[in-house]
């Protein structure tokens, strides 16, 4: 496949933590709508992890063992350790209740917003000190939200009245002051090889529709677009769903597959 | 996954579950299985022996604090961890912040490695096999791996173009995946 032939030789040196630059954002972004690629990205991780399973050395000083159950010891009672297990043994389901739909899109797309700083943020981080490590905190705990939205692992479910099939439906979170969109799709018709979506922001003054990510639908039929690139503060009248080529079109091509309204 | 794949993950899986849930002796068990892989990761990188054994400390200690970030249905803990270490270690020499939190590392290697028969086997097959590659082709592999030079780093290093650096470090781990497949 033509697109993924183009990133594979990238996906090997980002495995790797050698891409920089221009070439690294252009693969995060693909990789964000891209789940084959992800994919491929943990096996290409695995390879490098063969290079330090074979790494020889001698072993560590057996002072390191005590000092490591020392540590464990002090840590046992703490908080934090109660909380990363609660992580792990219970999802936040009343947390996601308490806040209600809106709250919880505000805070997803904001989340998708610091997301996308993180690279500047992390640059600053060495000169903040302690208000720096605040900072990765709320951003590890954030991204630990928005995994769960684009993981390829992750499983979508859709809920629909009782006896009534799924529809394709796709939810838009977007925050116009920061030009944030977060983007879910369930239950999308597989589409030809050649083809996508895309998903279009249609501007309140009017005008042309604006671009907002080019997204296939995965076996299950779900896609995710996180943070396309979008002009600062455009009001949204709506958002709409055509079907274009893969390389995506810059006006859309009738007719509307999908379309909607702010809530 | 097959019940003999099952089978050879289970006695980590049993181990990994254990320390989830708190078991302090699980957590010194895992440490005394694979304490050696971080700390060889950590040392062939800083070849520092203090600065390896705080790297040591450091990987555990965030695997304790953080179980939920290891998932042992996805593969081997053994190559997780060294991607942790390796990971770690770079930063510390390269003295920057952690670039990639390690809930967002997942590794995939098949089939799991968790008995130490099983690794040294692997190790050797993969030691012979980067003994028989290219030189150039594991000297980029090595840069990028052990040194974390960024591929214009390399092609600087080398006076290669970057995208000889590119194709040769893809060929490399295509080599490596092949290798330890046959």
């Amino acid at each position: 496949m033509n697109q993924h032939e183009q990133f594979a030789e990238d996906l090997a040196l980002y495995a790797l933590d050698a891409l920089e630059g221009e070439d690294r954002a252009r693969l995060e972004q693909h990789l964000a709508s891209c789940s084959e690629c992800r994919v491929e990205l943990e096996h290409l991780r695995g390879d490098g992890a063969l290079l330090a399973l074979s790494t020889v050395g001698p072993k560590p000083p057996a002072r390191a063992r005590q000092r490591l159950l020392d540590a464990m010891a002090k840590e046992a009672q703490s908080e934090s350790r109660a909380r990363a297990a609660a992580d792990t043994t219970r999802p936040h389901k009343s947390w996601w209740g308490w806040l209600g739909w809106a709250a919880t899109a505000a805070v997803l797309v904001l989340a998708a917003s610091l997301w996308k700083e993180n690279s500047i943020l992390q640059a600053n981080l060495a000169s903040l000190g302690s208000r720096a490590s605040e900072n990765v905190r709320e951003l590890e705990e954030l991204r630990r939200i928005t995994a769960p939205l684009t993981a390829s692992e992750a499983q979508h479910i859709t809920l629909v009245a009782v006896k009534t099939p799924p529809q394709p439906q796709g939810k838009a979170f977007y925050l116009r002051n920061r030009a944030s969109l977060v983007f879910m799709a369930n239950n999308m018709p597989p589409l030809p090889p050649q083809k996508a979506y895309e998903l279009w922001l249609l501007p309140a003054p009017g005008g042309a529709p604006i671009p907002a990510g080019v997204f296939k639908p995965d076996a299950h039929g779900s896609a995710t677009v996180v943070n396309p690139p979008l002009p600062a503060n455009t009001e949204a009248k709506a958002f709409a769903i055509t079907v274009e080529n893969e390389a995506g079109a810059s006006s859309p091509t009738m007719p509307i597959v999908m379309m909607g309204t702010g809530e | 996954m097959s019940s003999s794949e099952r089978q050879a993950i289970s006695p980590d899986l049993a181990t990994v579950t254990a320390m989830k849930s708190g078991d302090q002796s699980a957590m010194a068990e895992l440490y005394d299985r694979y304490s050696s892989v971080v700390y060889a990761v950590a040392l062939r990188v800083l070849g520092d022996t203090g600065a390896a054994e705080d790297v040591l400390q450091e990987v555990f200690l965030q695997l304790w604090r953080n179980p939920g970030a290891f998932d042992a249905a996805r593969g081997s803990l053994g190559a997780w961890l060294a991607v942790i270490a390796r990971n770690r270690a770079i930063d510390s020499l390269r003295k920057r912040r952690p670039e990639t939190e390690i809930d967002d590392v997942i590794v995939s290697v098949a089939p799991d490695l968790a008995s130490d028969a099983d690794r040294s086997r692997a190790a050797q097959k993969i030691r012979v096999m980067l003994g028989e590659m290219p030189t150039a082709q594991r000297s980029a592999l090595e840069l990028a791996y052990f040194e974390g030079m960024s591929h214009s780093e390399i092609a600087t290093k080398t006076g290669e173009p970057l995208g000889t650096i590119k194709t040769r470090i893809r060929a490399g781990l295509t080599a490596l995946r092949k290798a330890f497949q046959t």
